[in-house]
């Protein structure tokens, strides 16, 4: 027991210290510059034709995937902790991933399908 | 004799037992796995709104559903007011782990001041949510309600794209998924309150330590996550 109130001390305070504000705010500073980004080529990149909304979508999904990742990593502090639950966390996703290419496959099909007829 | 005494060693390592592996609290892991397992089913839900959206050869146009600013623009400001949307809940993200990290130093005070700017963060985004939801219940749009063919033509890119089974399509799941997303803010905001009312009882003081802030941050954190996956592909894609 007192093994065990220890061992929660010592996390409390020590595997903790990492995140300062100066750090919370870069990565938010970080988040809203990625929102930005996104806002202009919503906004003007695509309407102007610079851009195709089919581009688009992939640099959407790959600017989604990176502030998810600076949320989950600072923000939620997946990056400080140890690399056991980090993988247990993250790899799970692998059904996810499975999940996406099974519907869109799904998806294809079906709007192939509808094209026909 | 040898052989005994190995069997007598004390073992040390991190799995041998009598102590946490992860140096996480309890807790903590318990509402990690809660979160993944809620991440399972909004990655159901969206997988789902994408697989329709990819099988349909027309889709509503969000430029043109989503273009208002309510008491400021009807039409032409797309993007604008559901952008506000997204500032709010993240700058509340922000206020959160800014009370994570006073927690850390044990200042009651900040704590305090800090969860409540997260709640009031998070009655602003209800706020903006039940606009949003009022706006496009006016325009026709509600489970297993759509606008009629003739007003439909507004909402996609080209008049001849209309698609009714597309429009049905995208109002269920626009109320389904945001609406959950909605209910998860909703419960957010109430478990902040009563560990807002927790910090200012002095429970956590006398605990010695504000784990339970960090474990509600996280919560509150992964539903930021999930508005910025339901933005993405809601409102830009």
């Amino acid at each position: 027991m007192s093994e065990h109130t220890h061992t929660t001390e010592e996390h409390g305070h020590g595997d903790h210290a990492g995140l300062s504000k100066g750090k919370i705010w870069k990565v938010f500073g970080i988040l809203l510059l990625i929102t930005v980004i996104e806002f202009i080529i919503a906004l003007v990149l695509i309407p102007k034709g610079y851009m195709t909304q089919h581009i688009g979508n992939y640099i959407y999904i790959a600017l989604t995937l990176l502030k998810a990742f600076y949320i989950v990593a600072y923000f939620m502090h997946l990056k400080y902790e140890k690399l056991g639950l980090q993988l247990a966390l993250t790899v799970s996703f692998i059904f996810i991933i499975y999940f996406i290419v099974l519907m869109l496959i799904e998806g294809g099909f079906l709007n192939i399908h509808m094209m026909n007829h | 004799m040898n052989a005994v005494s190995q069997l007598d060693q004390v073992k040390t390592g991190p799995w041998n037992g009598g102590r946490s592996p992860w140096s996480v609290e309890y807790g903590k892991i318990m509402m990690w796995f809660f979160l993944l397992s809620d991440a399972f089913t909004f990655s159901s839900l969206l997988i789902y709104y994408g697989a329709q959206r990819f099988s349909k050869l027309t889709w509503p146009a969000p430029d043109k559903v989503f273009q208002s600013i309510p008491g400021i623009a009807e039409h032409g400001a797309p993007l604008v007011f559901v952008g506000i949307m997204t500032f709010i809940l993240i700058m509340s993200s922000v206020t959160m782990v800014l009370a994570v990290e006073a927690g850390h130093r044990r200042s009651k005070k900040e704590v305090i001041g800090w969860m409540i700017a997260t709640i009031i963060g998070g009655f602003m985004f209800l706020g903006c949510q039940a606009i949003e939801w009022t706006h496009l219940h006016h325009d026709g749009f509600w489970w297993g309600h759509i606008p009629s063919a003739e007003e439909l033509k507004h909402f996609f890119l080209k008049p001849e794209d209309v698609s009714l089974v597309a429009s049905q399509q995208f109002a269920n799941l626009f109320f389904t998924i945001t609406g959950f997303h909605g209910f998860h803010v909703f419960s957010g905001v109430i478990i902040n309150i009563i560990i807002l009312i927790m910090t200012i009882n002095g429970t956590f003081e006398k605990k010695g330590h504000y784990l339970m802030v960090e474990k509600v941050g996280l919560y509150w954190h992964f539903v930021d996550l999930v508005w910025v996956f339901v933005f993405t592909f809601f409102y830009l894609v």
